[in-house]
């Protein structure tokens, strides 16, 4: 007997492209419970379960979609929990494309596409949440031993819950006055409404958590004194600062890091001035510089403050550009342009020292280099792009607030905290960190799964069981 | 936790005084840090220097002047009320030793930011020459403060008060007609004054003179580089590599470029907020 898979993933509704692109609603609207049980039908829940193993975080999702089948949506949402304690923004923001969906079965089949995992966890956890009450796990006997978390951001927050789950006292201290890190500061509301993000965070303080906003760790509590007073410290303190490709004009007005525009219009509301205090310049042709996730977020938003044109300039091409495919099309669809093969060598203001355009030197794609991507070469030719307003979103750097009052702490050429991947344990005693500060700029699940690992590896040492700093 | 303002006092118009509970901040201040303040909810980040620090008391003292909406907001507090956020300490603090002789040049409310380092110097074993310059007489803060480091000289752009003239006046009244030396010198204020300070500061052949440049800031935490600032032809960020920066080596002209960013909507905001507050002519 053929089975009869539908081969496309059931859609999911959006707001059309003309409406979205001037307002800040999220842009896919979720599935209908009808939507969820017809795309859990898609999957055969096949022994082999590939799709686990393409998680970072191994949600066992054969039995959460299975679930959704029998229309049991509260058993799908508390198997998912029992992985992850931030499904509603997983389900948003994960590249389920490079990861479980990549794994799944049924997308293997030919002219099919894979059961849409990331929108049936969305699914679930926003279900559960107009339910009212979020259901809690089981919480351990308290072990009677403190953790310090250093960072709200996904890491943090995971490795957080899951040792207050396990019985551990667990304090996150924040730097911002509010905890998420970059699900607050940088991933724009269309994406993942901060609702969702301030559902996510009652839910770990709900687990016993205790978050300090407005604590720099290294400035307000000193790094001795996190050492003395905790068992353990994990940090999760992210990438943290902004790189700038440092050609000249970089300093001229109307030059910005993507972290600062993306943090004034997030965190601090900036699309709302000035009912908001904090201002954002808009201007009228605003040109992103760079192809990542962050671009496309940088651009689209730029679109939503008012920005009459908004270009991407990438120094490769569409191949090799690094941004997700599906925040590539909305960027797309919303009318972004998009400047293949340039490099800016210079911005250039006018007399009042507003940047005016960017230079930039036409590429080509030459041999493919350390990562397997085309190398962009000079042609020897220039272009001129005019605008008023330039975001560079290039990547980021290890930050230094902490790390300069850290100087114990061993770190890698890159000046990334050298930490084992495994287990999250560096350098210094007692002292586990994950996320971005390990990796350089990833992904918020990757960071999750960070955080996870490091969770576990701080109860076995916290129980005497392992002690990789053992003589 | 939010942060009550435990007193308040008017120094002059639209310049006031507020001792802040942080127990926190009070401990582990040192004279050069700043701190970030948001009021409320949909209030900015707004970076604010120190101007004392209690730590036995768990407070800290601040001295701000109402300029935009936010610090007119702040200054119209009262006592009791709460400030939503206070962030800090944050920066590097100023490298304090005993140099010999020094010389503070302050202005406006950046004389506040210089107290906690006349403090420091003076504890160290510096001889303390300050020159304290204001528009007018009502503008010139915490005279006696200073005079209890050292010799204290007042100028006044009026001649309301003290010497009539510039601080740079000032500064070649006590090198030139004085015939004072000095080994290295601190400049806090407006950044026009910062400027001139240096310039004249290097013509009267002061070694070394450190300023605290206060650039528009978002975070505060080097997350941002919104205070990115040219400083001997490098691009450093002042919340994290600063505030405090060698004098003669910073790029004035880029920074007083780049506070006028957001002029445009600075002017929206305060003026729709005393629309709505109506007369303030008492703060």
């Amino acid at each position: 007997m053929a089975l009869k898979i539908p081969p496309r993933k059931t859609p999911m509704k959006e707001q059309p492209p003309e409406e979205r692109r001037r307002n800040f609603f999220e842009v896919a609207l979720g599935y209908t419970p009808e939507e969820a049980i017809a795309e859990a039908q898609r999957c055969i829940t096949c022994p082999t379960k590939p799709c686990v193993k393409g998680c970072p975080v191994h949600i066992d999702i054969p039995t959460f979609i299975k679930h959704i089948k029998q229309g049991d949506f509260q058993g799908a949402i508390d198997t998912i929990k029992l992985y992850n304690n931030l499904p509603a923004v997983c389900g948003r923001v994960c590249p389920q494309e490079n990861q479980c969906e990549a794994q799944c079965v049924v997308g293997k089949i030919p002219g099919s596409e894979p059961v849409a995992i990331g929108r049936l966890e969305r699914f679930v956890a926003d279900w559960e949440a107009e339910q009212g009450e979020v259901k809690l796990p089981e919480i351990k006997e308290k072990k009677g031993k403190k953790v310090a978390v250093v960072g709200a951001g996904p890491s943090g927050l995971t490795a957080a819950a899951d040792l207050a789950k396990l019985g551990y006292d667990v304090t996150i201290f924040e730097a911002f006055h509010k905890a998420g890190g970059v699900l607050v500061y940088g991933i724009p509301e269309f994406r993942l409404p901060k609702k969702i993000v301030e559902r996510e965070v009652e839910y770990i303080k709900k687990l016993g958590v205790k978050i300090v906003t407005n604590a720099v760790v290294g400035k307000t509590i000193p790094v001795d004194e996190l050492l003395s007073e905790y068992d353990a410290v994990f940090i999760g303190v992210g990438a943290g600062a902004p790189k700038f490709i440092g050609i000249p004009g970089t300093n001229l007005n109307g030059v910005y890091s993507a972290s600062e525009f993306l943090t004034r219009v997030n965190l601090m509301k900036a699309y709302l001035f000035p009912e908001y205090d904090t201002p954002v310049t808009v201007g009228k042709k605003v040109a992103v510089i760079g192809a990542g996730n962050t671009a496309m977020d940088a651009a689209r938003t730029a679109l939503r403050v008012g920005a009459e044109k908004v270009m991407i300039v990438y120094r490769r091409t569409e191949k090799e550009m690094p941004a997700r495919l599906e925040e590539y099309h909305h960027a797309v669809e919303e009318g972004i342009e998009f400047h293949w093969l340039r490099q800016p060598i210079e911005y250039v203001g006018d007399d009042a020292g507003n940047v005016i355009g960017v230079k930039c030197a036409v590429m080509k794609l030459g041999e493919p280099d350390e990562s397997g991507r085309r190398r962009p070469v000079p042609t020897g030719e220039e272009d001129f792009i005019e605008a008023d307003m330039i975001i560079e979103a290039i990547g980021q750097q290890a930050q230094r607030i902490l790390l300069d009052e850290f100087p114990q702490l061993k770190r890698n050429k890159w000046g990334y905290i050298e930490a084992d991947l495994e287990t999250g344990a560096t350098s210094v005693r007692g002292v586990f960190a994950g996320g971005d500060i390990v990796t350089g700029a990833a992904t918020v699940i990757e960071a999750m799964g960070a955080g996870k690992k490091a969770a576990k590896a701080i109860d076995k040492y916290l129980s005497g069981e392992w002690d990789p700093w053992a003589d | 936790m939010s942060h009550k303002i435990v007193k308040k006092k008017k120094l002059a118009h639209l310049v006031h005084e507020f001792i802040i509970e942080a127990p926190l901040i009070a401990e582990h201040a040192k004279p050069g840090h700043f701190i970030v303040v948001r009021i409320h909810e949909k209030g900015e980040r707004i970076p604010l220097t120190i101007a004392d620090i209690y730590k036995d008391e768990g407070t800290f003292k601040m001295i701000v002047r109402a300029v935009g909406k936010s610090t007119y907001e702040l200054c119209m507090m009262s006592e009791g009320d709460e400030i939503l956020d206070v962030v800090g300490p944050l920066g590097k603090p100023s490298e304090i030793e005993n140099y010999g002789r020094v010389l503070l040049i302050g202005g406006g409310v950046g004389i506040a930011t210089l107290h906690p380092i006349a403090k420091a110097l003076y504890e160290a074993g510096n001889e303390v020459y300050s020159i304290l310059g204001g528009r007018s007489k009502e503008y010139v803060i915490m005279e006696e403060d200073f005079k209890k480091y050292g010799e204290v000289l007042v100028t006044t752009d009026d001649g309301s008060y003290g010497m009539k003239g510039l601080v740079t006046d000032g500064m070649e009244y006590l090198v030139k007609e004085k015939g004072l030396n000095f080994d290295v010198a601190w400049a806090v204020g407006p950044t026009v004054m910062m400027k001139f300070a240096a310039l004249k500061g290097k013509e009267l052949g002061i070694p070394k003179m450190w300023v605290s440049l206060n650039p528009i800031m978002v975070d505060g935490t080097g997350m941002c580089g919104a205070c990115r600032v040219t400083v001997g032809g490098e691009i450093k960020f002042a919340c994290v590599d600063g505030p405090e920066f060698d004098g003669y080596q910073v790029e004035w002209d880029e920074l007083v470029r780049r506070l006028n960013q957001y002029k445009e909507r600075e002017k929206i905001a305060l003026e729709r907020f005393l629309e709505k507050v109506g007369d303030v002519s008492w703060l």
